[in-house]
C-alpha cells in the first residue's frame, strides 16, 4: 500500500458512510457491556433487519462514549442525538420511532450541551464513541495512519523526535518524563536491536483510561508505536496488556492483523524501507508489573521484579537493548501531534504540562465516567462542572489522584490547576489518571488503609522497606482505625512512612506511603480523634496490632 | 580506564571507572552494612542497608549498585542513614522467627552481626510470628524458612555459580518465600547437586547442614572468592581469604 492507496481507502470509506442515511452507534466498551449493551445492540440490529433498513442504516459498536454512569449509551450519529440508560425497549423505540418516523425518544435523550460534554477537549479520545472500534477503514477515514505516512515520507527520524520534543508531550503513565527526550536517548543509544514497548498494565484501582483507549481506538496506539519505532530505529514493538482486559486484547489482536494485512505494519510499511512488527504480551495482573523494569522482566519471561536504575530502559531495556517504554495514552497522543504539528499541541495546557489528560471519574460523584480535559483545568471545574458534584449534594471532602502512590486534595485546594507540578506541590501525583471523589462520609484513615492494603498485597517483596514496612504501616493504620492505638503508634507510623518512601527500591514502595502522608497532612485530626490515651493502652490489652486481614 | 575522584565522608578517594561506591568503600575499609550483596554474585540492591546520600541527588542510592562518577560527594553515615539501617534490621527481626537462643547459627549469624553493627537495641514493631515451614527432605541439608531474610543469595549462587537454578522466590510481598524446584520438597528436586553452596552463602540459620546443633553452623564464604578467582583469573587463592 502506498500513501495514495491510503488516501483512496479513506475516501472510499467516507463515501460509504455518507451513503448511509443513519449510523446508530452503541457503546461497546466494558462499562456499557457490563450493564447490558450487548442486548441493546442485538435489539437494534434485530429491529433494523425487521424493518429492512440495512441499506440505509448501520449499527456499529464503538469505544467508550464517556458517560459510563448512565450507560448503556446509544448515539444516532446522523442527528447527533445521544441516548442514555438504553434498555431493549428503548432500543426498539430508537429504531421504530426515531429512525423510521423521525420522532426522538425524548425520555432517554442525554443533554450533550451539558458541561460534562462541553468542557472537555478531545485528542486522545477523539475517535472513541465515534468510529467502529473494529474497523481499520473507519480509522483511516478519520485521518488514521496519515501521521505515519507523513513521518515516513516527509520527515527524517530526528525530525519526528524534534516535533515530539517541541510539542512538550510528557509521559502519561505517571512521572511525566518528556517523551521527546526519552526517544532521543534511545535513538542515540547503541544496540543491534531496539524495542518499543507500550505499557498497558494499568493496575491502579479505579483507573480505566488506557483500557478505554485500547478498546475504543486500538489503531491509534499502534500508529503511535510505529511512529516511535521509525523515530528511534526499532523494528519490533510489544504491547504489554493485563489479562484482566480480554476485550482490549481481542481488539488489539484484530487491529494488528488488519494493519498487517494492508501493509501498515510488518515489512516495508507504506512501501518505505521501514519494517515494524507489534506483538502482544499478556501480564497476569500484578500491579508492580506496570513498573517499567518489572514489566521488562515479565516480557522476558522472568518474575516481574523491578531492578535498580540506572541503567534506564532507554539504555538497557528489553533483552539488554535500548527500549522506549511509554504509556498507552502517551502513544495515543503521537499521531495527532505529527499530523497537526507541535505548535498546535503546545497551545493546549499550561507552560510545563502540555496537551490534555484523560481521567477516570469515580467515587461519590454524579457523572462517573471517562473525561479528557486540557492540562491546567481547575480541579473545581472537573468535579463540579464536568462531574456534576456529589450525587445528593453532600459536602465535598477530597479528591484522590495518582492511585496508590497519590494523595488527597482537600476542599481548600479546589482551585488547584490540574497539572504535573501543581499536583506534586500539594503532595499528590498525576499518576495515570484515576480521580476518586470523596464526600463528608468518607473516613480518611480508612482511605489510607485501603491503599496501604493494596500496596502491601502488591509489593513484589524484593526489598525490605517495602515488603515489611508496608505490612507494619497497614497494621498501624488498622490499629488506629480500630481505636486501639496511642500517640506512640502515630509517631511510629510517621517515621516508618518517611523511611519506606526514602529507601524503597522502586516506585511502588517509594509511593506507597503517600496516601498516608497526604491524609495526615490535611486530615490529621481524624487520626488523632481515634487515638487512645496512654493509660488505657498500658492498662488494657497489650495486643500490638491486629494483623489478620 | 579512566580514573574518577570522589569524596566519601569528607575524605578524597580515587576509583576506576565502572567501580561501585561499595567497592571503593571496601577497598579503603570504610564500614557500611550490607546483606544482599556478596562478592562474586550479581548485585540486586534489594536489602537497602547500604543506601548512601550523594550530594545533588534527592534520592538515597544503594552503594552496592551505584557506579562512581567524577566529583561525587558521598555521605555514608549520617544520623538519618544510621537510623534507617536500624529500622531495616528491626523490620527484618520482626518479620521472621529469629529465636537466636535455639538457632544453629547463633554467634555465626550475619543478621546478629548486623544488629550489633547498626546498634539495634529494641524492636518497636510488633513481631509478626509468621507460620513458616521447615524442609528437611534433603539428605544433607535443611531449609528453615522461619530464619530466612529473603536476601536471595542462595538463589543467585545456585543459578550463577553452580548453574543448577534449584531455588526461586515464590509469592509476593510479605508472603514471599524461597522455594526449591517448582515448590517441591528439596529432597525431590532433580536439579540439586548437593554442592552446599547455598548453605555456605546463607547469612542466617535458614540453610544449614544436617546434624549440627545450636550455635554450631559456621559458614565458609571464602569458597566463593576461591571459585570465582580460579575461574576468571586462573589463580588459586587461599580458601579463607574471602572471609
Ligand atoms: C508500581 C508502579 C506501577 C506502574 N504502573 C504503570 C501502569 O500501569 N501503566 C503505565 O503506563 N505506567 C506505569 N508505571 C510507570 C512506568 O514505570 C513508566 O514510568 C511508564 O510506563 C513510562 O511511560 P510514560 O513516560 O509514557 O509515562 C508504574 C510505575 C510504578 C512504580
Ligand atoms: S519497593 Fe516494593 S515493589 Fe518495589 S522492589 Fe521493593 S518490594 Fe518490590
Ligand atoms: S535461605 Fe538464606 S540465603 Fe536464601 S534467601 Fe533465605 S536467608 Fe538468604
Ligand atoms: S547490600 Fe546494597 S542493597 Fe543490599
Amino acid at each position: 500500500m502506498t500513501i495514495e492507496d491510503l488516501q483512496e481507502l479513506s475516501e472510499q470509506e467516507q463515501q460509504r458512510q455518507s451513503e448511509k442515511k443513519h449510523r446508530i452507534l452503541y457503546c461497546s466498551a466494558a462499562g456499557c457491556v457490563s450493564c447490558g449493551s450487548d442486548n441493546v445492540s442485538a435489539m437494534l440490529k434485530t429491529k433494523v433487519k425487521e424493518h429492512t433498513l440495512e441499506k440505509e442504516c448501520e449499527v456499529i459498536g464503538t469505544g467508550c462514549m464517556g458517560l459510563c454512569g448512565e450507560g448503556p449509551l446509544v448515539k444516532v450519529q446522523s442527528d447527533n442525538i445521544l441516548y442514555q440508560n438504553v434498555d431493549e425497549v428503548t432500543a426498539s423505540q430508537i429504531v421504530e420511532s426515531h429512525i423510521l418516523n423521525g420522532k426522538r425518544v425524548e425520555k432517554n435523550i442525554c443533554d450533550t450541551s451539558a458541561p460534562f460534554f462541553a468542557s472537555q477537549t478531545k485528542i486522545v479520545l477523539e475517535n472513541c464513541g465515534r468510529i467502529n472500534s473494529e474497523s481499520i477503514d473507519e480509522y483511516v477515514a478519520a485521518l488514521g495512519y496519515e501521521a505515519l505516512g507523513k513521518a515516513l515520507t516527509e520527515m527524517q527520524p530526528h525530525d519526528v523526535i524534534e516535533e515530539i520534543r517541541k510539542s512538550g508531550l510528557r509521559g502519561r503513565g505517571g512521572a511525566g518524563y518528556s517523551t521527546g527526550l526519552k526517544w532521543g536517548i534511545v535513538r542515540k543509544a547503541h544496540g543491534e536491536q531496539k524495542y518499543i514497548v507500550c505499557n498497558a498494565d494499568e493496575g491502579d484501582p479505579g483507573a480505566f483510561m488506557d483500557r478505554s483507549v485500547l478498546e475504543g481506538d486500538p489503531h491509534r496506539v499502534l500508529e503511535g508505536m510505529a511512529i516511535a519505532g521509525y523515530a528511534v530505529g526499532a523494528s519490533q514493538g510489544y504491547v504489554y496488556c493485563r489479562a484482566e482486559y480480554p476485550l482490549a486484547i481481542e481488539r488489539l489482536k484484530l487491529a494488528i492483523k488488519q494493519a498487517e494485512k494492508i501493509g501498515l505494519l510488518g515489512n516495508r510499511i507504506l512501501e518505505s524501507q521501514f519494517n515494524f512488527r507489534i506483538d502482544i504480551r499478556i501480564g497476569a495482573g500484578a500491579f508492580v508489573c506496570g513498573e517499567e523494569t518489572a514489566l521488562i522482566a515479565s516480557i522476558e519471561g522472568r518474575r516481574g521484579n523491578p531492578r535498580t536504575r540506572p541503567p534506564y530502559p532507554s539504555e538497557k531495556g528489553l533483552w539488554g537493548m535500548p527500549t522506549v517504554i511509554n504509556n498507552v495514552e502517551t502513544f495515543a497522543n503521537v499521531a495527532p501531534i505529527i499530523r497537526n504539528g507541535s505548535d498546535w499541541f503546545s497551545k493546549i495546557g499550561t507552560e510545563k504540562s502540555k496537551g490534555t489528560k484523560v481521567f477516570a471519574l469515580a467515587g461519590n460523584i454524579r457523572n462517573t465516567g471517562l473525561i479528557e480535559v486540557p492540562m491546567g483545568i481547575p480541579l473545581r471545574k472537573i468535579i463540579f462542572d464536568i462531574g456534576g458534584g456529589t450525587p445528593e449534594g453532600q459536602e465535598f471532602k477530597a479528591a484522590q489522584t495518582g492511585g496508590p502512590s497519590g494523595g488527597c486534595i482537600p476542599n481548600e485546594h479546589l482551585d488547584l490547576p490540574v497539572d504535573y507540578e501543581s499536583l506534586l506541590a500539594v503532595g499528590s501525583f498525576m499518576g495515570s489518571g484515576g480521580l476518586i471523589v470523596m464526600d463528608s462520609t468518607s473516613r480518611m484513615v480508612d482511605v489510607a488503609k485501603f491503599f496501604m492494603q493494596f500496596c502491601m498485597d502488591e509489593s513484589c517483596g524484593k526489598c525490605i522497606p517495602c515488603r515489611v514496612g508496608t505490612r507494619h504501616i497497614y497494621g498501624l493504620l488498622d490499629k488506629i482505625s480500630k481505636k486501639k492505638a496511642t500517640q506512640d503508634d502515630l509517631t511510629l507510623l510517621e517515621e516508618l512512612c518517611v523511611m519506606v518512601k526514602e529507601t524503597s527500591l522502586c516506585g511502588l514502595g517509594q509511593g506507597a506511603p503517600n496516601p498516608v502522608i497526604s491524609t495526615l497532612r490535611f486530615f490529621r485530626h481524624e487520626y488523632e480523634q481515634l487515638l487512645q490515651p496512654v493509660e488505657t493502652y498500658l492498662g488494657g490489652e497489650v495486643e500490638v496490632a491486629d494483623f489478620e486481614k | 580506564m579512566a580514573i574518577k575522584t570522589l569524596t566519601i565522608d569528607g575524605d578524597q578517594y580515587s576509583a576506576q571507572e565502572g567501580e561501585t561506591i561499595l567497592t571503593v568503600m571496601r577497598q579503603h575499609n570504610i564500614p557500611i552494612p550490607t546483606l544482599c550483596h556478596l562478592e562474586g554474585l550479581s548485585t540486586v540492591g534489594a536489602c537497602r542497608l547500604c543506601v548512601v546520600q550523594v550530594e545533588g541527588i534527592p534520592k538515597l542510592l544503594p552503594a552496592c549498585t551505584t557506579r562512581v562518577e567524577e566529583g561525587m560527594v558521598i555521605h555514608t553515615a549520617t544520623d538519618k542513614l544510621k537510623k534507617y539501617r536500624r529500622m531495616i534490621i528491626a523490620l527484618l527481626a520482626s518479620e521472621g522467627n529469629h529465636v537466636c537462643a535455639v538457632c544453629v547459627a547463633n554467634n555465626h549469624c550475619e543478621l546478629q552481626e548486623l544488629a550489633y553493627q547498626v546498634g539495634l537495641v529494641r524492636v518497636r514493631y510488633p513481631y509478626l510470628f509468621p507460620k513458616k515451614s521447615l524442609d528437611a527432605t534433603h539428605k544433607e541439608y535443611v531449609m528453615d524458612r522461619n530464619r530466612c531474610v529473603l536476601c536471595t543469595r542462595c538463589v543467585r549462587v545456585c543459578d550463577e555459580v553452580e548453574g543448577a537454578h534449584v531455588w526461586d522466590v515464590a509469592g509476593r510481598g510479605i508472603n514471599c518465600e524461597i522455594v526449591t524446584g517448582l515448590d517441591d520438597a528439596w529432597g525431590k528436586t532433580e536439579t540439586c547437586t548437593s554442592c552446599g553452596k547455598c548453605v555456605m552463602v546463607c547469612p542466617t540459620g535458614a540453610l544449614f547442614e544436617k546434624g549440627v546443633t545450636v550455635a554450631e553452623m559456621e559458614k565458609q564464604k571464602g569458597f566463593l572468592k576461591y571459585i570465582i578467582t580460579a575461574r576468571q583469573k586462573k589463580e588459586w587463592v587461599s580458601f579463607t581469604d574471602g572471609q
